[in-house]
């Protein structure tokens, strides 16, 4: 079983409390009903798909029900690290998920 | 006319209005743990922002804990930190938390939920291993403390778990999941070995 930090519980917590919420830092237009076909579906149904380093919406819904932001990697399925919802996409990554425990 | 024959048939075939809580007086046990259900409690759930903390620690007579996985008890209420601004008010004493909430006049969400949930004791020696054969948290006396309590799953339902001793578990739960809880958590008494 993986175990998932979760940035408001402030420790690790089995996977079976958690649930996958999609793509992160995808931001709705201001303007959604200005935007062209071409934007919406890309805002709407285009995901990037990386293989590697994916930015993911995770919900620890069986715990304290929050959304928070993962950095996953698509190839080993190993999280990188978790921060908090709104805060911005982290400039550099650990190597690994315990420099951030320890922060 | 219409009037004193309908309030004649109200009085006759009015249905019995006693409380019958989910799965009452049912109990269970294994080599090393019983399972009870426990009596009826008053209960909210609380939001409040930092700005009102204060002001309801002090309505409700007890702390709001503000640390991940922790509970504060006083006098029979016992408040449980769920999540970032959300509390589980549990008064075991027959007080009304919510009434003690609403003199507070600062923003804050105080829900009544006494009657969706219902509680469930594991007590004994073998009590952490009952829960764990559906709860995947870590229920050492290190990683859960006495006090500790978390929103968390056994088997397929959310519950709520509270550690008041070493030994003795609080588990909430919804009452139309209660069955299928209780039903687990014997099932885990039966093989939980120490």
């Amino acid at each position: 079983m993986l175990l998932i930090r979760c940035p408001y519980c402030e420790e690790e917590r089995p996977e079976l409390e958690f649930r996958n919420a999609g793509e992160a830092h995808i931001a709705r237009s201001a303007d959604i009903a200005g935007d062209s076909d071409d934007d919406f579906e890309k805002f709407f149904f285009i995901r990037s798909n990386p293989k590697g380093i994916i930015y993911e919406r995770w919900r620890h819904i069986h715990g304290c029900a929050r959304f928070f932001n993962a950095v996953r990697d698509t190839i080993t399925d190993k999280f990188v690290m978790t921060y908090k919802a709104g805060e911005p996409k982290p400039s550099k990554l650990p190597n690994n998920s315990n420099d951030v425990v320890a922060k | 006319m219409a009037k004193a024959v309908a309030s004649k048939a109200d009085t006759a075939v009015l249905p019995s209005v006693e409380r019958r809580p989910a799965l009452a007086g049912r109990a269970a046990s294994g080599p090393s743990v019983k399972v009870e259900m426990l009596p009826p409690a008053q209960r909210i759930s609380l939001r409040a922002p930092e700005t009102a903390i204060a002001a309801l620690s002090d309505a409700l007579g007890v702390a709001l804990p503000n640390k991940p996985k922790t509970s504060a008890a006083m006098s029979g209420r016992t408040a449980l930190w769920l999540g970032p601004e959300e509390w589980l008010v549990i008064d075991e004493a027959g007080n009304d938390p919510l009434a003690d909430c609403a003199k507070v006049p600062l923003l804050h969400s105080a829900v009544g939920i006494s009657h969706r949930n219902v509680a469930i004791a594991v007590t004994g020696a073998g009590a952490a291993a009952t829960i764990n054969a559906g709860c995947p948290q870590d229920l050492s006396l290190d990683a859960f403390p006495v006090g500790a309590a978390s929103r968390t799953i056994l088997g397929k339902a959310e519950i709520v778990l509270l550690r008041n001793g070493p030994d003795d578990f609080r588990v909430e739960c919804w009452r139309s999941f209660s069955d299928y809880v209780f039903t687990f958590l014997s099932e885990g008494a039966r093989d939980a070995a120490v």
